[in-house]
């Protein structure tokens, strides 16, 4: 036992050094230096301000502006310091019933039924920056009426800003919510 | 359930068995001693290393001083851990000024990520410094995962060698895999991540204004370091609170790809070594064979189910084409969600890209049973090795009885002593799993923590002390597992799964390492073919599965047909 002892804290001392600090810290130097913008977190710069993450999803309310999924994060959606999601069940009643209301809310909007999935679910983060390309063109005609815009010159920015699955296979087809709503502002 | 989605799939697979033989062959160079391409780098920091710490690195120990040197190595790993998570208001890098943990919390934490569990009872960005993120958590990704290999590699010489005494050295082992495996690969993917999207720095946050006006705080931190090391090392404890849901832990659908591959590819690598080492790479390709079909019809099971969707909100009036997406991404989708789930519990990592608790019940009742099962598809960085050759044994022993001769493996007779202790070791996970589960169904304090009353509440506890004892770390996170009774039997679970397990295994290493090893005669039962396999696969299922499913059936089967039938609690 007690000649065990010796080895067993000199090699967790050292290690800590090799793996907790001298790596990460390492990792750390060569990303700042070489890859500053994704090792900071992506970030999306308007008019020098810092508007968000190009991967993090943001709360939208506004009619003029595409909305995001519904985020489980609290105290607020979309907090970006304390990701969750709803952990909910298929059976829980509180999922069917937060359910039924954003399909209420959504058809009030004018959106038709069925609504898509990811319009009423929330995502496993709280933070997804994506909807589906179903789900914003469903939002293009509350939008577009919002901002007395033609319906056809928002639904195009919806399809430039889709992204297809890479080589047709991998990924899913999806919209960044943000940059979308970045384009609009632009028009 | 979609073409392209079993393409994304099988490319991923496909990936994973391209590196199995090269990988393999280095790890079984480094463990046998042999120059390999990282010795001239590394050998010198190495015996610097022995020196300092007072390792003879040429003395090798008999399986009980390898156990011994295991468990105290773990256990000085675990009071390092806690006295950090404990102390982290009064150590470096604190700008949040998070607190020191609560006792039972650091009691948790410690164990689960000693034991290369990394369930998280807390949430990282609103829990835990840099400090303790990296020196403590991040360490312990490396040397639980090392601990695993090292033992692996032992249990491997009991096959190779003949009648001998010792098992080689624990120091010398566990150095190795931590020097020569698991480093350099962390620092390959750690860059790929940062590359992908992965954030790098110290600074604790960033606040956004966003266009509507608002103020977004979004947390930062050394991000990129910690996820290469906890899929390398099948930990699976993330940076944040949603683990590999979170778009810093996962922003695309290549990160999830080379998240995925990270954690099948040491694991599935450890068994061709075995092969490797032992003299019969067909042995290997053969235990590979077994734990793939598992893995295969385990993601098939979950990607149909989800695919489904929840015909609960079907019958709201929600279009079903996208399958089930409460708690999924949308960069990741049915497929990528579902390999991602079977792969991190059939391996022992515990990551999630997706909510599993928020699964359709047959969805969710695949990463259960694949914990069940033993972690052994591939399972945990050695551990999964372990765990597997256990229930090869058990087949041969089976096969034995049936033709009525002494069974045989790799030319080791296996014997009334090795069974005992293989029988002992399987049990562990029955008894802890099913132990505290039934007590916890009773007990009002411990019911009051579960989200989704019903079927699926059950399946919640289920879950938790499946994840606990399978050392697996994903949760059904419904469930408010941070209170004294959740963090203290978690615990206890997380340290039965680990340590009462591999001692009889070592036990039964010990015991091999000093028999014989026979050539193989006419009529030994052959090992490396589809017989062997379709036996192994039916002992996994039988032996390893059948006793979980009457509660399976009141957990996850029941809520599956409630929902079915629209029925919520």
């Amino acid at each position: 036992m007690i000649n065990h002892l010796r080895p067993a804290i000199t090699l967790v001392v050292a290690m800590t050094a090799v793996t907790g600090l001298a790596y990460p810290l390492a990792i750390t130097g060569i990303a700042q230096a070489v890859m500053p913008a994704q090792a900071n977190g992506s970030l999306i710069e308007k008019d020098g301000a810092v508007i968000g993450s190009a991967l993090i999803g943001q709360s939208f309310t506004s009619d003029r502006y595409f909305w995001s999924r519904p985020s489980a994060t609290g105290p607020e959606p979309y907090n970006a310091a304390a990701s969750s999601g709803s952990n909910l069940g298929t059976t829980s009643v509180k999922l069917k019933d937060r359910a039924a209301g954003e399909v209420a809310r959504l058809t009030a909007t004018g959106m038709t039924q069925p609504v898509p999935a990811d319009a009423v679910t929330t995502s496993g983060s709280g933070l997804d920056p994506h909807v589906s390309p179903a789900f914003a063109e469903a939002q293009v005609a509350r939008i577009a009426q919002a901002r007395g815009l033609e319906p056809a010159a928002v639904a195009s920015i919806v399809v430039q800003h889709t992204e297809n699955p890479n080589f047709g296979v991998i990924g899913e087809a999806r919209v960044n919510v943000l940059e979308l709503n970045l384009a609009l502002d632009a028009l | 359930m979609t073409l392209i989605g079993w393409l994304q799939i099988s490319l991923l697979f496909l990936a994973v068995l391209l590196v199995i033989k090269p990988l393999g062959l280095y790890m079984a160079k480094v463990f046998s001693g042999e120059r390999h391409l990282l010795s001239p780098v590394l050998a010198r920091g190495e015996r610097g290393l022995y020196r300092l710490a007072g390792i003879d690195a040429d003395k090798e120990q008999s399986w009980r001083a390898y156990v011994t040197a295991m468990l105290m190595f773990s256990l000085m790993g675990f009071l390092a851990l806690y006295a950090i998570l404990r102390l982290q208001a009064y150590l470096p890098l604190n700008s949040q000024g998070f607190a020191g943990m609560a006792p039972d919390l650091a009691f948790n934490t410690a164990v689960s990520f000693v034991t290369n569990t990394n369930w998280q009872n807390y949430g990282g960005e609103t829990t835990l410094s840099h400090f303790s993120q990296m020196a403590g958590l991040t360490v312990q990704n490396f040397l639980s995962a090392a601990t695993g290999i090292a033992l692996a590699v032992a249990f491997t010489r009991a096959f190779a060698r003949s009648k001998v005494t010792t098992l080689g050295n624990f120091w010398v082992d566990v150095t190795r895999a931590t020097l020569y495996v698991l480093l350099p690969l962390s620092i390959i993917v750690a860059l790929a991540f940062v590359a992908m999207g992965l954030p790098q720095t110290l600074d604790a946050s960033v606040t956004a204004t966003t266009l509507e006006g608002a103020n977004q705080m979004i947390s930062l931190g050394p991000v990129a370091s910690q996820e290469a090391i906890k899929q390398l090392g099948t930990n699976g404890g993330g940076f944040f609170n949603v683990n590999a849901a979170h778009p810093f832990e996962n922003p695309t659908a290549w990160s999830n790809y080379l998240n995925i591959f990270a954690m099948l590819s040491i694991s599935s690598a450890l068994v061709y070594a075995f092969g490797e080492m032992v003299g019969h790479r067909r042995q290997g390709w053969a235990l590979i064979s077994a734990m793939a079909v598992l893995l295969v019809a385990g993601v098939a099971v979950t990607y149909w189910a989800e695919a489904q969707g929840n015909p609960i909100l079907t019958s709201l009036g929600v279009d079903p084409s996208l399958g089930n997406m409460e708690g999924k991404e949308i960069r990741f989708g049915q497929a990528m969600t579902a390999l991602y789930a079977a792969v991190t519990t059939g391996l022992s990592d515990g990551g999630v890209n997706g909510m599993h608790g928020s699964f359709t019940g047959l969805g969710g009742l695949v990463p259960m049973f694949l914990i069940q099962l033993g972690e052994v598809l591939p399972g945990g960085v050695g551990s999964g090795l372990y765990g597997m050759l256990v229930f090869a044994l058990l087949s041969v022993f089976v096969a034995g009885l049936m033709v009525g001769r002494t069974p045989e493996f790799l030319g080791k007779k296996i014997e009334g002593r090795e069974m005992k202790f293989a029988m002992l070791a399987v049990l562990v996970l029955p008894l802890a799993i099913l132990g505290f589960t039934a007590v916890s169904a009773m007990l009002p304090l411990a019911v009051a923590s579960i989200g989704t009353a019903g079927p699926h509440g059950l399946s919640e506890i289920l879950y938790a002390y499946t994840s606990a004892a399978g050392n697996n770390g994903s949760a059904f996170g419904g469930l408010s597992g941070n209170t004294p009774w959740y963090n203290t039997t978690l615990g206890l679970a997380m340290l039965l799964g680990r340590f009462a397990y591999v001692v009889p295994v070592m036990a039964i290493a010990g015991s091999l390492a000093a028999k014989v090893k026979a050539p193989g005669s006419a009529g030994t039962f052959p090992t490396d073919g589809p017989l062997f396999v379709g036996l192994l696969v039916g002992i996994i299922l039988i032996l390893g599965g059948l006793q979980f499913f009457p509660a399976l059936a009141l957990g996850p089967i029941a809520d599956h047909l409630a929902m079915l039938a629209g029925q919520t609690f």
